[in-house]
C-alpha cells in the first residue's frame, strides 16, 4: 500500500492514545454503524514505481502527433523553456488561494502582472485573476450585462460550437434568452445583426477570429450594438492580439478568451485558462478574484485581493457568480510566457502563424477542387473545400505523424502556428494531392 | 523579514531592446493582414532578458508560501501534501502532448485514464456514474443544480425551485442556487450545529428542488440524522446535493451515496492531493446516481467493448466548458488514489481525523472549540471570549502565526460562530508538527494577556506588514500604471 503519512504505525497508536480513543473506529463512532462500510472494492494500493508504470502504459495508448495542422480551440504553440521552469516551482504550485497577503506577496504581485498584460493585450481598463476556460468566461460575460428589462443575449453563429453550447447553458439557467446571429460568408451577418437588436438586447458576443478563422469586423458590429444601447463582448485570441487591432479599440465592453496559447500544453483539453477584461464601467460587475495594489501598514507598495465585496462569500446568494477557485496557475502560466516572449516575440509568433497559413492556404488552393470556403482574410486558421472523403486524407496524414485540419461541414479547417516549417507545409500539400488531386 | 527596499515589478525592470531569442526567422513569403486590421502600437509587454525573468520568479518564490514551506492548516480546503508522482505523470507528453479534437482512436489512453478515474471515484463516493468537466467546485455544484433542474423538469415538475442550504453552509452554496434561478432557503443549524430536523421538515413542500448539505459540515461535525435528513427532502420530492469539499473525513469509512445523496461534487484538489496552484486549477468532478445519469454533460468517455469512445446523454444538460474538463489534474488524482488503494484512502481519512483531534486537545484547554466533542477532520474555534478579554481578535491570532511560518486557519468562517478560526491539519503532518502549532497557539494565547499591543500589528516578520484592504477596495488599482 503506498500513503503519504508520515506517522508510521506505532506513531498512530500513541496518537489515538494521546486523543483518549481505543481505535479508529471509535473516532468515527458517531457515523450510524449502518453507514459505516467494511471497505471499498477498488484494488488495494501500489507502490509509485508501479503507478508510474500502469499511468506511462496508459499515456503510451495515446498518439502524439509530432505535425499538427489541428487547432479549433486548442493551439500547439512552442513554450519556452524558461515558462516551465518558473511556472513549475513549488511555492507557486502548491499554495492556496492567497488569502493571506503577507506570505503570499510574490504570488499576487504575479497575478498583478498578469492582470496587466491582459489589459494591455485587450485595451481593456481591469482584468481579474482568470475563470476556467474561453468558453465559460464567455458565458461569465454575458451575466455581467444583463440589466432590468435586457434579458436577451446575442452570440455569433460564427463563433466556437463549444462557447455557444456553452453559453446556451448558463443563459438558460439564468433565463436569459440566448439568440444566434447567423453568418453570412464566414462571417457575423451585419444586416441580420441590425433586425435582432431591439430594446430587449444586453449584449452581442463576437470571437475575433471566429470558428472558421476569418477576422470579423468587430468595429462596424459594435458600433451597431451600441447605437441599440447594449454592450460588446469580444472573444479574443491572445496570440492574435500581439498583432490586431485590440478588443478596446473594436469598442468592445468585455473582453474574453481562451488563454491555452500563451504557454499551456494541449493537455486534452485541460486545464486551460479562462482571461477576462473589461471597461471601469463594468469593474464590480467582473466576477471572480481580483488582485489590486494598496499600501502595508508601513506604508510599502502591497498587493491584495480586492473588491471582495463582489464575491460569494460576502454576498452568498446575492452573488452573480459561484466562483472561487480559478485557473490562477494557467494565469501565472500566461503571464511568465508573455514576459518571455515580450512585445517583439509576441508580434514575431503571431506574423510567423500568419504567413505560414496564408502560404499553406496559397499551395493548396493550387490542387484542383481545394478552395478557399470563404473570402475575406484570415489569421492562422481557414477552411477549404476537399475534393475527396476528409477520412480518407486524415487518415494517410496520420500515418506520416501529422495531425491534419479538423472536418467541418465544408471540408477542412486548417491551422498553422510558428511550430510549422515551410518543409511540413510542403509535404502536407504534396500529400493532400496525392490523396485528392485528380 | 521586512522588505528594505521596494520590490519591482518586472514593467519596473524592462529595458528597452532586451528579449529573448525564442523563434525562427519566417521560412515563407512575408504577409501581414491589411493595414487597418493591425494594432496603432504594440503592447506594452516586458522587455526583459532570460536571466531577468530567472531571478524575477525567484524573488516571487521566496515572498509565497507553499504547502513545502510549513504547515498549512486552513480549514475545509484540505492542503495536504501534494505527491511530485502526480505532476511527473500529468507532464508526460503522452498526456499533456494529446489534442482534444483529435480522433478518440488515437487517445485511447487519456479516455481509459477518464473512465478508470470515474470507476474509483464512484466507488469511493458510492455513486453510479461521474463526469470531469467542471473545473473547479463551484463549477461542480452549478453542474450538480442543473442535473437536478433538469430530472424535475424533464418530469414536469416545473414548480421545484428552492435549494434548502443550512446556515454554516460555504458561500457557494447559495450563490449557485442563484445561478440556476432558484432560491435559496436557509435554515439555521440546532445547537449541535447540525440540522435541525424541525426545521428541515418545515421548510420542505412541493417547491422544494432538493438539499445542499456538507457532512461532515463546516464544524467538523457529522451529522448523525443524515438518513434521516435525506429521507425527509426524497419524501418530499427533492433531491439531496452533497458538497464533497469536506469528503477527506470520511473516505472510505462511509459513502455519500449511502447516505441518501443523489448528486456530489468532489474537489480533486482537496481530498485527491492535486495541488491547489495558488487558487488552481482544480477538478470539481460530478458524481450522480443513475436516475441523473441521461443529464451529465456532452462528451462523456465510456467503454465501447475492448475501445473508449464518447457518448452524449440522451437528455444532456450541455455543456459548462469547452472540452472535458481539467484533463491533467485528473491525472494526478488516479495516481493518487491507485497509489494509496483501499486501505491507503481509509488510511487517509483516519488520520485526517485523527490529527485534528489530537491538535484540538492540544489547545482546548485554553482555546474555546465550537461545539466540542470528537471533531472529524477539522474544527472550529471561537476567540470571541479572548477578543472580550485582551482585545486580541481571531485575525490578530491569524495573523500571529505568519511571525511563526505556519498559514493562519480559515478565518470568520463559518459564518454562525463569533471569530472563528477553523482548522484543518490534514492527514499529512507529522505530530512535531501539531505539537509545534499547539505550542505556538499557547504562546499567542499567553502573549494576548500579558502583551497584546505586537498581536495587533502582527506579522512582524514577513515581506510586508498588513495590507491597508481598504484603501484597496476604495481606490481600486489593478493595473500598472506605466
Amino acid at each position: 500500500m503506498g500513503r503519504y503519512i508520515p506517522a508510521a504505525p506505532a506513531e498512530q497508536r500513541q496518537l489515538l492514545e494521546a486523543v483518549g480513543v481505543a481505535s479508529f473506529d471509535e473516532l468515527f463512532a458517531v457515523i450510524p454503524k449502518e453507514l459505516r462500510i467494511g471497505g471499498l472494492c477498488i484494488e488495494p494500493g501500489k507502490s509509485e514505481l508501479e503507478v508510474s508504470a500502469l499511468l506511462r502504459g496508459m499515456a503510451d495508448k495515446n498518439r502524439v502527433f509530432p505535425v499538427i495542422f489541428r487547432g479549433a480551440g486548442a493551439y500547439h504553440h512552442f513554450i519556452p523553456p524558461i515558462v516551465r521552469s518558473v511556472a513549475g516551482k513549488e511555492e507557486f504550485v502548491t499554495s492556496y488561494t492567497p488569502y493571506q497577503a503577507e506570505i503570499s506577496q510574490g504570488l499576487l504581485q504575479l497575478i498583478f502582472e498578469y492582470q496587466t498584460m491582459i489589459c494591455e493585450l485587450t485595451g481593456m481598463d481591469l482584468s481579474n485573476a482568470s475563470v476556467y476556460d474561453g468558453a465559460s468566461a464567455a458565458a461569465e460575460a454575458v451575466t455581467m450585462c444583463r440589466e432590468r428589462g435586457r434579458s436577451k443575449a446575442l452570440i455569433a453563429a460564427s463563433s466556437h460550437p463549444m462557447v455557444i453550447r456553452t453559453m446556451r447553458t448558463y443563459c438558460e439557467s439564468a433565463d436569459t434568452e440566448l439568440v444566434v446571429v447567423p453568418e453570412r460568408e464566414g462571417r457575423t451577418d451585419a444586416e441580420a445583426l441590425a433586425a435582432l437588436l431591439d430594446g430587449g438586447v444586453a449584449c452581442l458576443y463576437v470571437q475575433q477570429l471566429n470558428f472558421h478563422g476569418l477576422i470579423e469586423d468587430a468595429d462596424a458590429l459594435f458600433a451597431q450594438v451600441h447605437a441599440a444601447d447594449a454592450r460588446a463582448i469580444l472573444g479574443v485570441n491572445p496570440i492574435a492580439a500581439g498583432l490586431l487591432k485590440s478588443a478596446g479599440a473594436c469598442g468592445a465592453d468585455i473582453a474574453v478568451g481562451e488563454g491555452q496559447p500563451l504557454g499551456m500544453p494541449l493537455a486534452f483539453g485541460g486545464p486551460y485558462l479562462g482571461f477576462m477584461a473589461c471597461t471601469k464601467a463594468l469593474m464590480r460587475r467582473i466576477p471572480g478574484r481580483v488582485v489590486g495594489e494598496t499600501l502595508d501598514a508601513e506604508g510599502r507598495r502591497a498587493f491584495v485581493l480586492t473588491l471582495q465585496a463582489r464575491e460569494q462569500h460576502i454576498r452568498r446568494e446575492k452573488a452573480s457568480s459561484n466562483i472561487c477557485s480559478n485557473q490562477a496557475h494557467c494565469a501565472l502560466t500566461a503571464g511568465a510566457y508573455l514576459t518571455a516572449m515580450g512585445p517583439d516575440g509576441l508580434r514575431q509568433a503571431a506574423s510567423l502563424c500568419y504567413a505560414k497559413a496564408h502560404y499553406l492556404a496559397q499551395r493548396l488552393c493550387e490542387i484542383e477542387g481545394v478552395a478557399l470556403a470563404h473570402p475575406g482574410d484570415f489569421f492562422h486558421e481557414f477552411v477549404t473545400t476537399l475534393p475527396c472523403p476528409p477520412e480518407a486524407l486524415l487518415d494517410r496524414l496520420a500515418q506520416q505523424g501529422v495531425l491534419g485540419g479538423l472536418p467541418v461541414q465544408q471540408g477542412i479547417l486548417w491551422c498553422c502556428t510558428e511550430l510549422n516549417t515551410r518543409e511540413q507545409i510542403d509535404e502536407l500539400v504534396n500529400t493532400v494531392r496525392e490523396v485528392c488531386g485528380a | 523579514m521586512r522588505d528594505q527596499k521596494l520590490q519591482k515589478l518586472i514593467f519596473e525592470k524592462s529595458r528597452e531592446g532586451r528579449g529573448c531569442s525564442l523563434l525562427p526567422a519566417c521560412d515563407v513569403p512575408a504577409a501581414l493582414p491589411d493595414q487597418a486590421l493591425l494594432r496603432q502600437a504594440p503592447p506594452r509587454l516586458p522587455q526583459v532578458a532570460e536571466i531577468d525573468i530567472s531571478r524575477h520568479y525567484t524573488e516571487m518564490q521566496k515572498r509565497t508560501h507553499g504547502v513545502n514551506d510549513g504547515f498549512y492548516p486552513l480549514g475545509s480546503c484540505t492542503m495536504k501534501y501534494n505527491p511530485k508522482l502526480g505532476e511527473e505523470m500529468a507532464a508526460l507528453p503522452g498526456f499533456a502532448g494529446v489534442h482534444p479534437l483529435q480522433p478518440a482512436g488515437t487517445a485511447q489512453g487519456c479516455l481509459e485514464l477518464l473512465c478508470r478515474a470515474e470507476q474509483v471515484l464512484a466507488e469511493i463516493t458510492g455513486m453510479d456514474a461521474m463526469t470531469f468537466q467542471p473545473a473547479a467546485g463551484a463549477h461542480g455544484e452549478y453542474l450538480g443544480l442543473l442535473l437536478i433542474k433538469a430530472y424535475h423538469q424533464a418530469r414536469g415538475d416545473r414548480a421545484r425551485n428552492k435549494i434548502i442550504v443550512p446556515d454554516a453552509a460555504h458561500g457557494t452554496n447559495p450563490a449557485t442556487a442563484t445561478m440556476n434561478g432558484m432560491q435559496t432557503v436557509n435554515i439555521p443549524s440546532n445547537e449541535q450545529g447540525c440540522v435541525d430536523l424541525d426545521k428541515l421538515r418545515a421548510a420542505v413542500g412541493p417547491d422544494t428542488a432538493g438539499l445542499m448539505l456538507t457532512n461532515p459540515n463546516t464544524l467538523g461535525l457529522f451529522d448523525e440524522n443524515i438518513a434521516e435528513i435525506t429521507r425527509i427532502v426524497h419524501e418530499a420530492g427533492g433531491l439531496n446535493y452533497y458538497d464533497g469539499a469536506n469528503l477527506n473525513a470520511i473516505m472510505g469509512i462511509a459513502r455519500p451515496g449511502d447516505m441518501g445523496f443523489d448528486v456530489i461534487h468532489l474537489n480533486l484538489h482537496k481530498s485527491f492531493a492535486t495541488p491547489h496552484g495558488g487558487g488552481g486549477p482544480g477538478s470539481g468532478a460530478v458524481g450522480c446516481k443513475a436516475l441523473l445519469a441521461p443529464f451529465l454533460p456532452l462528451d462523456r468517455p465510456v467503454q465501447q467493448g475492448e475501445a473508449y469512445g464518447f457518448e452524449d446523454p440522451v437528455q444532456s444538460i450541455g455543456r459548462i466548458k469547452a472540452f472535458y474538463g481539467n484533463f491533467l489534474v485528473v491525472v494526478k488524482a488516479l495516481s493518487y488514489v491507485l497509489t494509496l488503494g483501499a486501505e491507503g484512502i481509509r488510511e487517509a481519512a483516519c488520520n485526517a481525523v485523527l490529527n485534528a483531534n489530537y491538535l484540538k486537545n492540544q489547545i482546548n484547554d485554553l482555546y474555546e472549540v465550537a461545539f466540542d466533542g470528537i471533531c472529524m477532520h477539522e474544527f472550529v474555534l471561537s476567540l470571541a471570549e479572548l477578543k472580550k478579554r485582551t482585545g486580541v481578535s481571531a485575525k490578530d491570532v491569524a495573523k500571529a502565526l505568519l511571525d511563526y511560518d505556519i498559514h493562519p486557519p480559515t478565518m470568520y468562517f463559518p459564518l454562525i460562530v463569533e471569530e472563528a478560526l477553523m482548522f484543518e491539519p490534514t492527514e499529512t503532518e507529522p505530530r512535531e508538527m501539531l505539537d509545534y502549532a499547539a505550542q505556538v497557539l499557547r504562546e499567542i494565547h499567553a502573549q494576548a494577556f500579558s502583551d497584546p499591543a505586537p498581536l495587533l500589528n502582527a506579522p512582524l516578520t514577513t515581506p510586508v506588514a498588513r495590507p491597508d484592504e481598504v484603501l484597496a477596495a476604495r481606490s481600486p488599482r489593478l493595473t500598472f500604471e506605466f
